[in-house]
């Protein structure tokens, strides 16, 4: 269940409202469907106008807590941040979402009727959530666009990769991506020759090639120039709206930019929700993150 | 709008790659046949019986040069059991060649000598069919596309990679080949398979046949050479690039490493086994030794010396490597064995990228010094030099 004292403690009626209803949502579905989540598991249901929902979720290694009892929602086209100390389970918790690690217990739920703790990571992947790691990885030897191409939603089966060739509005599109992460001048160059910073935006472009609904970004900024990092939030704000996105961020100047709203997490759960100012504020944030 | 499939396979070999393969076409298809057939002896352009036979034997084990490298250049896959599929493939066909000996063997029966020299008075079951052609031409596909296909499930799906794949491939070859010593398998045993008289009723050892051998062995080749430069410049060869840089991220985007390590790994046995099952009509004989494992680690020092990653490379490593070896097995046939393993030690220190990465290192660096030169004389030409990026491309625009 969702714990409502957390929630009230985020100050955000919204947030609580479309959880509740969600929760109502879920139970009813569940009680018809419990058998069988292949039903429904095909499309993303966003008619509550929530594409995230992680519920309860604990995860424990070896007796430690990396996630307790975290309940948290994200909004459809949202861009939220999440910030918190070293060990806070901001990297288990997209371990969770993206079915790396399977929860001790709790719901994640992608849109109304996808059931994450049930599928594997391709299908996680396939359903509509993109994840770039903390570490860039791109295909060194590729093409910046060669790396483009092979991120695209396609059939994905080998008997169709002997034979794909690029239709024009593919083309185009792989354009469009090389434009919106500036790479287009580097189109043709292997990728293991870009720098840092270009090798991050390759692996957002990949992202993007994959037309997901939801992307997780873990550190998107690490090792770049405070040029490459302005420009960054410029592309992430952009993106928000079309689609949601999860920021994993230390660097508070960016957050900062990105303006959205902020959740902190500290031992596993949720400690505060809310814009930045607002949480810089709070004295539990300052005690165990900001002023430490 | 796409580009047309047929188009595509014709774009995938560069200009220059069509003319290089109609040049080796007419000289393969054209001259050598006239130059056996239809020269008389006397002719100092005439070639030899021998000398014909030679070449189809160095022209399949191009073959099987470029179907290592399909999985070892682009796939990162180092087999060191390919000889396995090529005696496979040779044995498929062997068989049927034994069937065509008929009655004219040395103990006048219907079974093959060895059988009968063995007191066996019925063919095995697993010996059904092998009087028909069609049956035969079926098996040198099937069988080492099957054991290919098998092993490769198991070992792709247990993501066993790297060198323990070596080890694996190169220990089932050598199971296989104490497998076929023994004589109760049924091929032969030690001697395995020879003393062939005929193919679909035409004499083996005449010269019409010769040159259809040796013709079907270069044609062979040719397809390999475009099928193969076509899988490496297709989608399909990009994600094999892909999957050799970072596997656990082609996971992630979406494709099936397993799918695509196991489509390579069956094409390549399969063109191994067509190879051997051209190679033993043109040499005459085929027994286990072809399935020894020092065969198999030849056919990879054949790859790494042309030079891995690139099609001709394979295809100029393995007739490198063949023509030494005929030259040394004739002249000081002791010295062979210590010519190969220094061959190998020098490449590997010396030659990372074989003898095609040479000629493109010689060419760059010519290519630069005539930049250098360029940039030197009193023209704009370091600016074209600084907007392209590729060196190599400035460089001809310089001296252009």
């Amino acid at each position: 269940m969702i714990d409502l004292t957390q929630l009230d403690r985020a100050e955000s009626a919204a947030v609580a409202q479309a959880a509740l209803l969600a929760n109502e949502q879920r139970e009813q579905w569940e009680s018809e469907a419990t058998t069988s989540h292949l039903v429904k598991s095909g499309e993303l249901d966003l008619s509550h106008n929530v594409i995230l929902y992680l519920d309860d979720i604990t995860v424990s290694f070896d007796g430690f807590r990396a996630l307790n009892k975290l309940s948290l929602t994200i909004d459809a086209g949202e861009l939220r941040c999440i910030i918190g100390p070293n060990g806070a389970g901001k990297t288990t918790m997209m371990d969770v979402i993206t079915g790396k690690t399977r929860p001790d217990s709790g719901k994640a739920f992608f849109g109304q009727t996808i059931d994450l703790t049930r599928l594997t990571e391709p299908e996680i992947a396939h359903a509509g959530i993109g994840r770039k790691f903390q570490k860039p990885t791109i295909f060194e030897r590729l093409s910046a666009f060669e790396n483009l191409e092979l991120a695209m939603k396609a059939d994905k089966r080998v008997r169709r990769t002997l034979f794909a060739s690029l239709f024009d509005e593919e083309r185009d599109r792989i354009a469009g991506v090389l434009k919106q992460i500036r790479l287009t001048a580097e189109a043709d160059r292997p990728a293991g020759l870009l720098s840092h910073g270009q090798k991050q935006w390759l692996e957002i472009g990949m992202l993007l090639m994959q037309e997901p609904r939801l992307l997780l970004l873990d550190e998107p900024v690490a090792g770049m120039t405070d040029d490459e990092t302005e420009r960054t939030a410029e592309l992430f704000v952009s993106l928000a709206g079309k689609h949601s996105l999860m920021v994993v961020e230390h660097d508070m100047a960016f957050v900062e930019a990105l303006g959205g709203k902020v959740t902190v997490l500290c031992e596993g759960s949720v400690l505060a929700e809310g814009d930045l100012a607002s949480v810089q504020a709070d004295s539990r944030v300052i005690e165990v993150y900001l002023g430490r | 709008m796409r580009t047309p499939f047929t188009i595509r396979l014709i774009q995938s070999t560069p200009k220059s790659g069509w003319l290089a393969i109609a040049i080796f076409a007419t000289l393969t298809l054209v001259c050598v046949p006239l130059a056996h057939l239809a020269l008389p002896e006397s002719n100092p352009l005439h070639l030899s019986a021998y000398t014909v036979s030679l070449l189809g034997k160095i022209l399949c084990y191009m073959v099987v040069a470029v179907a290592m490298d399909l999985i070892w250049g682009y796939a990162g896959i180092l087999s060191l059991g390919h000889g396995l599929f090529f005696a496979l493939g040779g044995y498929a066909f062997g068989m049927y060649l034994m069937r065509q000996i008929g009655r004219d063997g040395s103990y006048g029966a219907d079974l093959p000598d060895f059988m009968v020299f063995l007191d066996w008075k019925a063919l095995p079951w697993y010996w059904a069919g092998s009087d028909s052609l069609l049956w035969a031409l079926f098996l040198v596909v099937a069988l080492p596309g099957i054991v290919a296909f098998v092993f490769g499930w198991f070992a792709f799906r247990s993501r066993i990679k790297g060198v323990y794949f070596s080890i694996i491939t190169q220990a089932l070859t050598y199971a296989a080949m104490l497998l076929f010593f023994r004589n109760e398998t049924g091929f032969g045993g030690n001697n395995g398979f020879t003393d062939f008289k005929r193919i679909v009723g035409h004499d083996i050892t005449s010269p019409e046949m010769r040159v259809t051998l040796f013709a079907l062995s270069a044609a062979l080749l040719i397809a390999c050479l475009v099928l193969g430069r076509y899988l490496v410049s297709s989608r399909f060869g990009r994600v094999l690039a892909a999957i050799r840089d970072a596997e656990s991220r082609v996971m992630f985007i979406g494709y099936n490493p397993l799918h695509y390590k196991l489509f390579i790994w069956t094409l390549s046995a399969v063109l191994c086994g067509l190879a051997g099952a051209l190679y033993v009509p043109q040499v005459g004989i085929i027994n286990p030794s072809e399935m020894s494992p020092a065969n198999s680690i030849e056919i990879a020092v054949w790859v790494a010396v042309g030079g891995r990653g690139t099609l001709v490379g394979a295809v100029l490593g393995a007739g490198i490597v063949n023509l030494a070896k005929s030259f040394f097995t004739v002249t000081v046939p002791e010295y062979w064995p210590f010519f190969l393993g220094f061959l190998f030690i020098a490449v590997t220190l010396y030659l990372p990228d074989g003898v095609v990465g040479l000629w493109r290192s010689l060419r760059e660096r010519r290519a630069t010094a005539a930049a250098s030169d360029a940039a030197a004389a009193p023209v704009p030409a370091p600016r074209a030099a600084a907007s392209g990026p590729d060196p190599v491309a400035v460089s001809k625009g310089a001296t252009a």
